[in-house]
């Protein structure tokens, strides 16, 4: 009797549940994905919510579980830093397309060094990570600063222990301007670091860097900001030294060739252009190409919003807004190449 | 005389249906345990068998752990969790065993119940709040006074000395083992008091009356007799120390290498896990990640089933004395 009715109350439960979360998704849009957007697209979601009464609900779970998660179409939209090969999206039916532009930038604590003093070169700063490099007077730093007393001080790497976007973008640089990395190291979310220390996340990076003297770590842009951290300047592909700042992000980001880019699977680290910024990355947004989420183009209506009227909203958040011809070049191929139960998803503007 | 029987005999079989279903209630609780055991195990085993297939023995035996060219083993996680741990317990039971011998012999009345609540209190902080604290009030204290000390003064003994060279980063094995050594604390202090509370006074009166001291009361009357809860409160803590993740993820250096050094970065198991999980794509990183899993899984079982056996063999002891 008792086991019965206890059965019964907990059937009865389940299912109230069960309704309950199935009403609350309903009219929102879902979504999961990378860590690195989800501050601005939390504030996004929120002033698109007060404008038109639809909520967005984005789960930042890493970028891998976005993946998984709209494979297995559970979310209206995954979320990815780290862009799907052509190949890969063709075999699960997907599109994807950038969103929003951030950037990696080294630091360093180095006494007497102010933010934007030192200059590093991709080559430099591999060797530095590969351990080929280990103190600051070095001759190779040497050469680059001329003008600056480095110190002889031993220098202690550190290096993004969780797996991110963060880690991707930059071994992915520092794979294409050192061969030697590229072959023992290469690009990934994690890597196995031959030397260093790890801190997980932003925040323990910059924690680690702060503390340790003669330290050198790599953050997230908004975190330099934010934290008046001591940035390095760095020597892109076309030789000229720049600093990390939000129109160097978007020069790296207009002068890719994303017209050409299959999927635009394009990652914007070592783009030519004599302002770009060489540690520049897209955070992805992937959806199904024809799939039965009814959702889609609520969702396709809300990234445009996010591109047209979410700028400066980002800007705040010291993320880089995607360049305007890029935007119209994404929105156009949303037309040709997302629909819904057969039918298109995005009518051309 | 039948109307009486009647209701009587309903009551009894009342109440035996009622011990019925309060037997099997209670086996179905017991038995949903061993279910969910075995679901976590085989869950574990399912996941991390093609990381097991590929590497097969090497898992274990190889410290390299390489996302890119997909190389994994499991060799330097295992070394983190295990010196981690143990550090935790050298410097974590001394001093809970001082705790409660001092709370349950010597301390004055009016002291033990605050005392006590603050221990209790200490196992309440969630460990994200000691990996915090450990990353930005420990780990500089630890850089810049005990690491350059232990450097200088130890750095330089042979064979100990080995343990503590290297440039001071201030986190690294030795942090996380001072971290986790706060965080198990109050679990093997709670114990020991109990245990230490419930050994009778007419034995420690006695050994009083026959002119024992205290420090012989302590180590002769009350220690032997609770012998089994203390190691079972060490366990408890040792438990603890090898699955904590959050705290120690913070402090430990996060790097899948095995470098003589306390004070050089190392890894964990279940740091590891936390670390690379969410961003790890492809399906042999995955499942070496669930391999680990799964090799914690068995290294607390073997732990807890060796204090179970060293319990045995105490009882068995204690009774023979």
């Amino acid at each position: 009797m008792h086991g019965k009715f206890a059965l019964t109350a907990a059937a009865a439960a389940l299912s109230l549940a069960v309704i309950w979360s199935g009403q609350a998704l309903a009219d929102d849009i879902s979504g999961a994905g990378a860590t690195f957007p989800y501050p601005v697209y939390a504030k996004w979601a929120e002033a698109y919510k007060k404008q038109t009464g639809i909520g967005l609900n984005y789960q930042s779970i890493g970028s891998g579980g976005g993946i998984k998660q709209i494979e297995a179409s559970t979310v209206t939209f995954g979320a990815s830093d780290k862009p799907l090969e052509p190949a890969d999206l063709k075999q699960n039916g997907l599109v994807q397309w950038p969103q929003i532009i951030g950037g990696v930038v080294p630091v360093v604590n180095i006494p007497g060094i102010k933010p934007g003093d030192l200059v590093l070169d991709g080559a430099t700063l591999a060797s530095i990570y590969m351990g080929e490099i280990s103190r600051w007077n070095d001759p190779a730093i040497k050469k680059l600063n001329p003008s600056l007393n480095l110190p002889k001080l031993d220098i202690a790497p550190v290096y993004r222990s969780d797996g991110s976007g963060t880690n991707f973008l930059f071994t992915n640089y520092l794979s294409q301007v050192s061969a030697s990395f590229a072959k023992s190291i290469g690009a990934n979310t994690s890597v196995q670091w031959p030397v260093g220390i790890g801190a997980k996340g932003n925040e323990g990076v910059a924690n680690q860097t702060t503390q340790t003297g003669g330290a050198i770590g790599y953050v997230e842009y908004a975190y330099v900001v934010q934290t008046h951290m001591t940035y390095a300047k760095l020597i892109n592909r076309d030789g000229k030294t720049v600093a990390p700042e939000s129109k160097a992000f978007q020069a790296a980001a207009a002068n890719a060739d994303w017209a050409k880019a299959e999927g635009y699977y394009l990652i914007l680290t070592n783009q030519p252009g004599a302002a770009s910024w060489p540690i520049t990355g897209a955070s992805f947004i992937l959806v199904h190409a024809d799939g039965k989420d009814t959702n889609v183009p609520a969702a396709l209506k809300f990234f445009d919003w996010a591109y047209r009227s979410g700028q400066s909203l980002a800007e705040s958040l010291d993320y880089v807004p995607l360049p305007p011809a890029v935007v119209q070049l994404v929105e156009k191929s949303w037309a040709s190449s997302i629909k819904v139960n057969g039918k298109p998803a995005w009518a051309a503007k | 005389m039948a109307a009486v029987t009647i209701p009587y005999k309903q009551q009894l079989r009342r109440e035996a249906r009622a011990e019925g279903v309060f037997r099997v209630l209670s086996k179905t609780a017991a038995l949903l345990v061993l279910a969910l055991l075995a679901g976590v195990l085989i869950s574990l085993l399912y996941g991390g068998w093609p990381a097991l297939k590929t590497f097969q023995f090497g898992f274990l035996t190889r410290t390299i752990w390489n996302p890119v060219t997909e190389q994994f083993g499991a060799l330097a996680a295992l070394y983190g969790t295990v010196i981690t741990s143990l550090i935790a317990m050298l410097l974590a039971v001394p001093v809970a065993f001082g705790i409660a011998v001092f709370l349950t012999e010597t301390c004055p009345m009016w002291l033990r119940n605050p005392i006590s609540t603050c221990i209790e209190l200490l196992a309440a902080v969630p460990s994200i709040v000691f990996g915090i604290w450990g990353l930005f009030v420990l780990a500089p204290v630890l850089q810049h006074t005990v690491q350059p000390w232990l450097i200088d003064t130890l750095g330089d003994i042979p064979l100990i000395g080995k343990l503590f060279r290297g440039p001071p980063y201030g986190i690294g094995l030795l942090t996380a083992g001072f971290v986790l050594a706060v965080m198990v604390l109050p679990f093997i202090t709670s114990v020991m008091r109990e245990v230490f509370l419930s050994t009778p006074r007419s034995l420690k009166e006695a050994a009083y009356g026959l002119g024992a001291t205290q420090w012989e009361v302590i180590w002769d009357v009350v220690l032997p007799n609770a012998r089994a809860g203390v190691v079972g409160g060490i366990m408890l803590g040792l438990g603890r120390a090898l699955g904590e993740t959050m705290a120690v993820t913070f402090v430990v250096g996060n790097a899948h290498r095995i470098s003589g050094s306390l004070l050089a970065p190392g890894t964990t198991i279940s740091a590891s896990i936390a670390n690379e999980f969410t961003e790890a794509v492809g399906k042999l990183y995955t499942s070496s990640l669930i391999a680990l899993g799964l090799l914690l899984f068995v290294l607390t079982f073997i732990i807890i089933a060796g204090a179970r056996l060293l319990l045995l063999r105490l009882e068995a002891r204690g009774a023979r004395i």
